[in-house]
């Protein structure tokens, strides 16, 4: 049995790690916050950004011989996968059901033949792949979030996505992410940015001509279609990388968030069963003396 | 269009991290590829790209705000004018001398990649000049 003085210091380490714990908690609630508004604010320019390619993409003709980016290469061989990860750890599943995922899709596209490339965000994603996939990391961005997810990460990655595209690395590029359902719960999504997938058509367009005029906006396009398509799918690719990195921030935090409450709810478990333990054999201590004193008392 | 005289057109502006203007005004004019274009009420539906310059809005038959974009797409239709931007200055709150460093940093990175320049450092050096010229103009006007 533990003596007393084991026991008051595994008490002391326990409630110090509570702290931290609850400390942890506090701080990833206000950024989960933070992540959540900032997740909001981005909102807008996704959704007006989508309307816009699609009444491009509306206009006749468009979409036979669309750009590249659009059409694809025509081939699925070669499959960039971007799965997205915090550079810290500490947040429960967060990172593991990502690697998971990333792990049965590399594993599922080499059975079907194909080549996989992996461009890991997040150094934990980068480390925990490149033991068993170095050979197919072809890029890592790291030190995302760490104040903020900020725009120019989106751009940064999303420029060297269409780069790689550009010089026909790859085929399909597809993020992995964790979309934000609530604190508690975070959902693994692969979403596909190239080829760019088609935005679904409003169900109810806009009707610019008043109540008999043709059924979708006409617009004048300057310069042409192509041209302006040709400048929006980066600027779409960029905004749905961007909106992965925020819901991906958000999830973390959140995840964090439960991870540490649950941690500091364990120490406080753990604290109690300890201090009756310590208890216990204080006061088993203390009667056993008193039997000693009194024993020798009769003995004489 | 002349009757619009007292109509007055909503203007979004449209960041990735913000909703940076909603309003009502009577003008704007946004800096086309092919040329400024002024946006009054009752415009044909129009999308254009954007060059880097300057969004102006106009209000009782001045400029009131005037922003800097590098670029991005605007969205004309008869009630309203859209702006999406993905980085937006106000340009009261630039000085000449952060416009130049501006500038030399984007040259310094320009020459820095060297023959295989590419087209984002080029954009970026097109982006700084015209913001220089801009800031320029406006200091030089008020």
């Amino acid at each position: 049995m533990a003596s007393l003085k084991t026991l008051k210091t595994r008490i002391k380490s326990v409630r110090s790690t509570q702290k931290i714990t609850s400390a942890m908690k506090m701080v990833a609630a206000s950024r989960l916050r933070r992540a959540q508004e900032a997740a909001e604010a981005a909102r807008p320019y996704a959704v007006r950004m989508e309307r816009m390619v699609a009444s491009v993409l509306a206009s006749p003709g468009i979409a036979e011989n669309g750009p590249r980016l659009l059409a694809g290469t025509g081939k699925d061989n070669v499959q960039l996968l971007i799965p997205v990860t915090s550079d810290r750890g500490l947040a429960g599943g967060f990172n593991a059901t990502i690697i998971r995922e990333t792990r049965r899709r590399i594993a599922l596209l080499e059975g079907q033949g194909k080549t996989v490339k992996l461009l890991c965000v997040g150094r934990k994603g980068a480390a925990a792949l490149r033991r068993d996939y170095g050979a197919k990391i072809v890029g890592t961005a790291e030190d995302i979030g760490r104040t903020g997810v900020k725009f120019s990460d989106a751009h940064d990655i999303g420029q060297r996505v269409l780069e790689m595209f550009a010089a026909g690395e790859f085929d399909v590029a597809t993020v992995i992410f964790n979309r934000f359902a609530s604190a508690i719960s975070q959902i693994v999504t692969p979403q596909q940015i190239v080829p760019v997938p088609a935005p679904k058509i409003e169900a109810a367009p806009v009707d610019v001509h008043g109540a008999h005029g043709t059924p979708r906006a006409v617009y004048e396009y300057e310069p042409s279609e192509q041209e302006i398509l040709e400048a929006l799918l980066p600027g779409n690719l960029r905004i749905q990388i961007f909106r992965a990195l925020l819901e991906s921030s958000a999830s973390e935090h959140g995840a964090r968030m439960t991870a540490m409450d649950n941690a500091t709810r364990n120490a406080g478990d753990m604290i109690g069963k300890l201090t009756m333990t310590y208890n216990r054999q204080r006061q088993a201590q203390i009667t056993k003396e008193l039997i000693e004193i009194i024993s020798g008392a009769e003995a004489l | 269009m002349a009757e619009a005289g007292q109509q007055k057109i909503a203007f979004d502006l449209v960041t990735p991290t913000a909703l940076a203007i909603a309003e009502q005004v009577d003008m704007v004019v946004v800096p086309g590829s092919e040329g400024d274009i002024g946006v009054l009420p009752g415009h044909t539906p129009l999308i254009t790209t954007l060059r880097p310059g300057l969004v102006d809005i106009h209000n009782d038959g001045r400029i009131t705000k005037s922003l800097f974009v590098t670029g991005g797409f605007a969205e004309a239709t008869p009630e309203r004018c859209m702006v999406l931007a993905e980085t937006v200055l106000t340009v009261a709150d630039v000085t000449p001398q952060d416009a130049q460093a501006r500038l030399a940093e984007a040259r310094e990175s320009l020459a820095a990649a060297g023959a295989e320049a590419n087209a984002a450092a080029k954009d970026e050096v097109r982006a700084a000049e015209a913001l220089v010229e801009a800031v320029a103009m406006r200091r030089g006007s008020n």
